[in-house]
């Protein structure tokens, strides 16, 4: 038997580097493969990161105790309770009790146990994190506690309220409104017009100095950086044509310009898939151009279509620094009834939240973002599933 | 009548982006006309808001190349790893899995990055600092940076994924008849056969990362600061234009005004990127007849 050593030396091609070569190459193979486990990575630490912070949100303090609706209370409602659970009951929840007596007069008068909000600091010390609580509070608590006078109990206020000033009644449903109310105008600008140009440019344009330049401003657009089209609505809607600063109109129409490359690009590909013979059979059977465009070739590239512009509109949901510039950002805590009023978006509701100094808010912009993030991630979920439904193999 | 429409249509796409240029540029003009611009070009002072307010923009613009710089050294190494990884060794279904999951990153709005920056990142950076006996602040270049690398990933590895898979196979069997390793094969064939792809990802890449907003708005500092430890606090453009437009000043102010120059500046280097970076892939699918991407 011939040794694998002197086969080497006898094969003319034997090359002595040749193992530090594969060394090399699993070297960089397992470089390459290290660069994506740190992304998947990231991604979950970051979820994870997220979900811990956010979750303790969805429940809320509350304490069980006396409130008298009397007449004093109604001129001054630290009376409603007694006056040892002043500092552990939330401030904002007793300042709606003299509207309460107002609203239903039979209380006036009456004396209930029942389950109010707690004050914010009472919230984390329940949940164990960092608090600031005198120690007689803090015995209170725990003496209500061992009653079960004192729970966590799940969060509606979060879902009920718009933002406020004390961290315990803050919170999303304005803003949710608002961005519902932006992301309508969004569509309502942004569809219509991408989709036409979409078909212009792919059914109709011919190959010109015109539609080149729409081509590269398309593609230039798509990747201009979003702060800019902030100032362009600064400049253009609020200052040159007047319209209400905050409001989900100038939000809505600088949005929908960003949006529109996103839905542009799409739709054109979608366009493009849908073969020649389609047309072709339209026009064999005396069809005009327009009739084929509208009757056969934009019902099939329809799902692709929305495809795309369901993806625009996740982007333009998350999207805050145009906002910003806009004035997007101010303290709304009443949800806008119109779209010409002062609104705050999800995003902007969420960068106003985490530059708030209580722990509390941490907390409620780390939910936020959960709540954020689902409805982004279902949007792209949705998109994936009518691509997938109606994907159609010519 | 209904070409008019479309035409018209396509008309607000050049609308939009005039729009952008000259809105930016006439309020950037009524800025230098109270202003100098040599200053604000070559200036290294930044002090709006106390009288006699300078505006000297170098603080700030390199602080925005600073924290790029870092993004760029996150993204770069790991975008194009995924993305060699993700063409060149993972199966087709390995693949088709991958790439949906890295772009989720890309689908994670910038507020929440910035929130997590703030939050998670920069603590975690200060005590890192501390353990090397080192002080970082908490509004670091280096937190900031970090994160914005990470949400550039996905422009990066996905671009680079399309166009090196679009080079084609006959090269890197050619590569592997010859007996090149597959790692030889991919570093002396394939990537400088995909080069102008990739350097058009990479500037893209830049270009998201000078004009990213959120990010720094809520993880870097205030402070102009003209410094190169990376654990010290530095502002960049965007930061300072939202600082500017957020305050109480009037519209007419220089104070206000002065993000409207920094904005045109913004502008123009993205502009310049992207077109560069537009031309590169051209070039590339020209070279090699490629009809997607």
């Amino acid at each position: 038997m011939i040794k694998r050593k002197d086969k080497q030396k006898d094969n003319p091609f034997y090359d002595p580097t040749l193992t530090k070569r594969h060394r090399s190459s699993r070297r960089f193979k397992r470089f390459t493969l290290t660069s994506l486990v740190f992304s998947i990575a990231f991604l979950i630490f970051f979820l994870f990161d997220i979900v811990t912070k956010g979750t303790p949100a969805f429940q809320q303090a509350y304490l069980k105790i006396d409130v008298t609706y009397s007449q004093e209370a109604k001129q001054n409602y630290r009376k409603a309770i007694d006056k040892k659970y002043q500092n552990i009951v939330s401030r904002a929840w007793l300042r709606t009790i003299p509207m309460e007596i107002e609203n239903n007069p039979e209380l006036l008068g009456t004396k209930t146990t029942i389950w109010v909000l707690a004050d914010d600091q009472v919230d984390q010390y329940l949940k164990g994190h960092y608090y600031k609580l005198k120690r007689k509070d803090r015995a209170l608590i725990d003496d209500m506690k061992a009653d079960g006078h004192a729970e966590l109990k799940f969060n509606e206020i979060f879902f009920k309220n718009g933002d406020s000033k004390t961290p315990e009644f803050a919170g999303l449903k304005s803003a949710i409104i608002g961005s519902i109310l932006t992301l309508i105008i969004t569509m309502v600008f942004a569809f219509p017009i991408g989709v036409m140009t979409a078909v212009y440019l792919e059914e109709f344009a011919e190959d010109n100095k015109f539609t080149q330049t729409i081509e590269v401003n398309i593609n230039n657009l798509a990747a201009i950086p979003s702060i800019l089209f902030g100032l362009l609505g600064l400049a253009i809607f609020i200052n040159l044509f007047g319209l209400p600063r905050s409001s989900p109109l100038v939000g809505g129409l600088t949005l929908a310009l960003m949006t529109l490359p996103i839905i542009i690009v799409s739709s054109r590909a979608a366009l493009r898939a849908v073969p020649d013979s389609i047309r072709q059979a339209g026009y064999g059977l005396g069809l005009t151009k327009i009739e084929v465009t509208r009757d056969h070739v934009l019902p099939l590239a329809f799902p692709g279509i929305l495809t795309g512009s369901i993806i625009g509109l996740a982007q333009a949901m998350g999207e805050t620094a145009p906002l910003i510039i806009i004035g997007m950002i101010a303290f709304i805590p009443d949800s806008p009834s119109s779209i010409m009023e002062a609104a705050t978006v999800m995003p902007a509701q969420l960068f106003t939240w985490a530059g708030m100094p209580e722990r509390m808010y941490i907390e409620k912009t780390a939910a936020g973002i959960m709540v954020l993030l689902t409805i982004l991630i279902s949007l792209n979920a949705l998109a994936i599933y009518l691509r997938k439904k109606y994907e159609v193999k010519w | 009548m209904i070409k008019f429409a479309l035409i018209t249509a396509s008309t607000i796409s050049i609308l939009t982006t005039f729009g952008i240029l000259f809105s930016i540029l006439f309020e950037a003009i009524a800025f230098f006309e109270v202003r100098s611009m040599w200053y604000f070009l070559t200036g290294t002072e930044w002090s709006p808001g106390i009288p006699g307010s300078k505006f000297g923009a170098v603080p700030i613009f390199a602080g925005t190349l600073m924290i790029t710089f870092i993004a760029m050294c996150v993204a770069i190494p790991v975008g194009l790893g995924s993305a060699i990884y993700m063409s060149e060794y993972a199966s087709h279904k390995t693949r088709s899995y991958l790439k949906p999951i890295l772009e989720v990153l890309a689908g994670i709005p910038t507020v929440v990055y910035g929130f997590f920056a703030a939050i998670t990142v920069a603590p975690f950076i200060v005590k890192a600092a501390a353990w090397f006996g080192l002080e970082a602040t908490f509004n670091s270049a280096l937190a900031s940076g970090v994160v914005m690398g990470i949400m550039i990933i996905p422009v990066i590895s996905s671009l680079s994924d399309d166009v090196i898979k679009a080079v084609p196979d006959s090269q890197r069997k050619a590569s592997l008849g010859l007996g090149m390793t597959q790692g030889e094969t991919i570093r002396n064939i394939v990537l400088p056969s995909a080069l102008p792809g990739i350097i058009s990802a990479t500037l893209l890449g830049f270009s998201k990362a000078i004009g990213e907003t959120m990010i720094v708005v809520m993880a870097a500092g205030l402070r102009p600061n003209l410094s190169i430890n990376p654990l010290e606090d530095m502002t960049t453009v965007t930061v300072r234009i939202v600082d500017a437009l957020v305050g109480d000043q009037a519209f007419n102010s220089p104070e206000t005004l002065v993000a409207f120059a920094l904005g045109l500046a913004l502008f123009i280097v993205t502009l310049i990127l992207n077109i560069i970076s537009l031309s590169l892939i051209r070039k590339f699918k020209e070279k090699y007849k490629v009809n997607t991407l």
